[in-house]
């Protein structure tokens, strides 16, 4: 079960609200994308969701636990992964390293069993083999093998955005938050992407929220979208409501057009 | 693909047999090393094995998890103090003191590392260098550590010190091998340590905390950790510097020396532990050995004296080590800045595809 609500969620910087009173609920298993332009909010959520940024009002809960106050590593641990519009890597490690790290709240290895790791047999060996044998699943899900060992730094932009949904799927997410995962990215990659997307939520049974701009993507896969504009929230529905919307149209849609 | 890969490949000591048939030359060597080195030297290298434990160490903290530290010459002091007292008051094993004064400065480190979750940067190495600084004067006024007058190392006892199960340890020869053995054993944890779960949480920090908290990096463990297993290792050294000089003061512990160790750990390669050996060799051989006989080299040692004392000091070339050290820095940082390790990367590369 992954539920999350948001209710009544603000917050403002010098004065200015960035997001003002936005609530929206998120059913378990569905893909809820968040649309709206430049500068509307939508990063601004994302951070109070996973604990960077904390409301100035307002909740939001996982299957009813309140988050609000939690670091961000406690609401990792609760099952919340995201990705970064700017995308952030742990830039001077391999592919392999980062995608590792999404590992670390399911591993155990301490102080003594990392430094005294004599032989296959020690558990910390036999901890690492069997992380490592799931990241590599997640590596040839993502297509990822031919860059396995390569340091991040070096990659296009297009792995590089992969690499961290990699790293974001290794924490076993029951929500997974994907701030622009296709930009960037060049036709052939982003229908990758979409498929992809659509796997996670069906296959590895997560919630998804997306905050992206290319339309077709965001009306193909979505079962609701939240459209918002200067922090405010417009409209939320299916796709094809949320389409039909004047307000959408005059301040998103129809620049796409 | 080879569907069957053997995933503790990727962790393992010797990752390939090239790799190990090295390894075992080196350490022959270093066992053998006494039938072919005088007394002197054998001295020397005792230095430069501390030395490395220390790199090895302060590269765990700056290099791995990108924190600064200009009091590392504390963790040191309280190391080689913490042994000697132990093994002199409570009459302890050798071990036993060696370990109790390494968890000491872990402590020591941990406290440090707390102001270190809000200060960043210069801030951070302003503080650090308080410490260091204050530790030193503290153990210059408190008569238990000997005061300014230093203190005298008592005998290396591998057993319980006063009574018949004493066991004494003394020459530098013998020293040599017990630093040695303790040296290889830090620096295989050292290394173990940064490749499985604590290095990727230590590099995640470097790289970008932000991100690390965010997929369940608890900052505050993961960075006050760090500072406490760097202390631990400079606790170590330290407690085995005392047996190696066998007298220290004070002032041993400077300023100066805490950033002789930076040196070595940037020169050797930030986040490389081979780097922190290789750094911390050659530092502490152009200090102690070349840079102290630089005077008698032909022609340019005149020639230095000759600069030296028109535009540097009328001493001769007392300062010209910290020159040297200065523009050593200096050239790695512009030229190589992934230091010795980087180097060492490239003579690789290039012997893997020479001649074709
Ligand atoms: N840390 C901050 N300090 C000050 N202002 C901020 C901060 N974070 C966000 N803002 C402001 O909040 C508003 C919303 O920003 P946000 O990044 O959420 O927009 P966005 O919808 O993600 O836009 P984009 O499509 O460009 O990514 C902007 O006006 C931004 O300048
Ligand atoms: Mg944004």
């Amino acid at each position: 079960m992954a539920h999350v609500r948001v209710e009544n969620l603000s917050i403002s910087f010098g004065g200015i609200k960035a997001v003002d009173d936005v609530s929206f609920e998120v059913e378990d298993n569905t893909i809820f994308s968040i649309i709206g332009p430049n500068g509307s909010g939508k990063t601004t959520i994302f951070n109070m969701i996973s604990g960077i940024y904390r409301p100035d009002s307002g909740r939001v809960t996982l299957d009813g636990e309140d988050l609000v106050g939690k670091r961000p590593d406690k609401i990792a641990k609760k099952g919340i992964a995201r990705t970064f519009q700017n995308i952030q890597l742990f830039t001077n490690a391999t592919v392999m390293d980062n995608i590792m790290l999404g590992r670390h709240i399911h591993m155990k290895t301490g102080v003594l069993g990392g430094a005294f790791m004599w032989g296959r047999s020690s558990p910390t060996a036999k901890e690492e083999v069997k992380n490592r044998e799931i990241v590599e699943h997640i590596i040839d899900f993502l297509d990822l093998q031919s860059v396995r060992d390569q340091f991040v730094g070096n990659l296009p932009y297009g792995k590089r955005k992969l690499v961290e949904l990699g790293r974001a799927l290794a924490l076993e997410p029951k929500v997974l938050l994907l701030d622009e995962p296709s930009a960037g990215m060049n036709t052939e990659e982003k229908d990758d992407l979409r498929i992809w997307i659509k796997d996670i939520q069906e296959d590895y049974r997560v919630t998804i929220l997306l905050i992206e701009h290319d339309m077709n993507m965001v009306m193909g896969i979505s079962d609701r979208i939240l459209a918002i504009n200067q922090g405010v929230k417009i409209v939320e529905g299916k796709p094809s409501e949320v389409q039909k919307h004047p307000e959408v149209i005059a301040a998103y849609l129809g620049e796409e057009d | 693909m080879d569907m069957k890969r053997d995933y503790y490949e990727d962790i393992e000591l010797f990752q390939s047999n090239t790799v190990f048939f090295w390894t075992v030359v080196l350490m022959a060597c270093l066992f053998t090393l006494p039938l072919y080195v005088e007394s002197y030297n054998i001295y020397l290298v005792n230095i430069i094995l501390v030395h490395v434990i220390m790199a090895v160490g302060l590269n765990i903290l700056v290099g791995y998890t990108g924190q600064i530290s200009l009091g590392h010459a504390g963790f040191f002091a309280i190391g080689a103090y913490g042994t000697a007292l132990i093994s002199m008051h409570l009459h302890m094993p050798f071990v036993v003191s060696l370990i109790a004064s390494g968890l000491i400065a872990a402590f020591f480190g941990f406290i440090l590392g707390l102001p270190a979750l809000r200060l960043e940067g210069p801030y951070l190495a302003i503080a650090t260098l308080g410490f260091g600084l204050t530790i030193m004067h503290v153990i210059g006024r408190w008569e238990v550590f000997g005061g300014r007058m230093g203190i005298t190392v008592p005998p290396l006892d591998m057993g319980v010190p006063g009574t018949p199960l004493s066991f004494v340890i003394e020459g530098d020869v013998k020293i040599y091998y017990l630093i040695l053995v303790i040296t290889i054993l830090m620096v295989i944890c050292a290394r173990n340590l940064m490749k499985t779960r604590l290095g990727r949480a230590f590099v995640a920090i470097r790289d970008d905390d932000v991100a690390a908290e965010v997929m369940g990096v608890n900052l505050t463990v993961y960075k006050t950790l760090s500072f406490a297993v760097s202390a631990f290792y400079a606790g170590i050294a330290g407690g085995l510097y005392g047996y190696v000089v066998s007298f220290f003061d004070p002032f041993t512990f400077n300023l100066i020396l805490s950033i002789i160790f930076l040196v070595m750990v940037v020169v050797g390669g930030l986040g490389s532990i081979l780097g922190s050996v290789l750094g911390a060799s050659l530092i502490t051989y152009l200090q102690f050995d070349l840079l102290k006989n630089v005077e008698e080299l032909p022609y340019l040692g005149d020639l230095l004296v000759l600069v030296s004392r028109k535009w540097l000091t009328v001493i001769g070339l007392a300062n010209f080590s910290s020159i040297a050290l200065g523009v050593i820095m200096i050239c790695i940082v512009i030229f190589e800045p992934l230091g010795m390790f980087g180097i060492w990367i490239r003579i690789k590369k290039y012997w893997k595809t020479w001649p074709f």
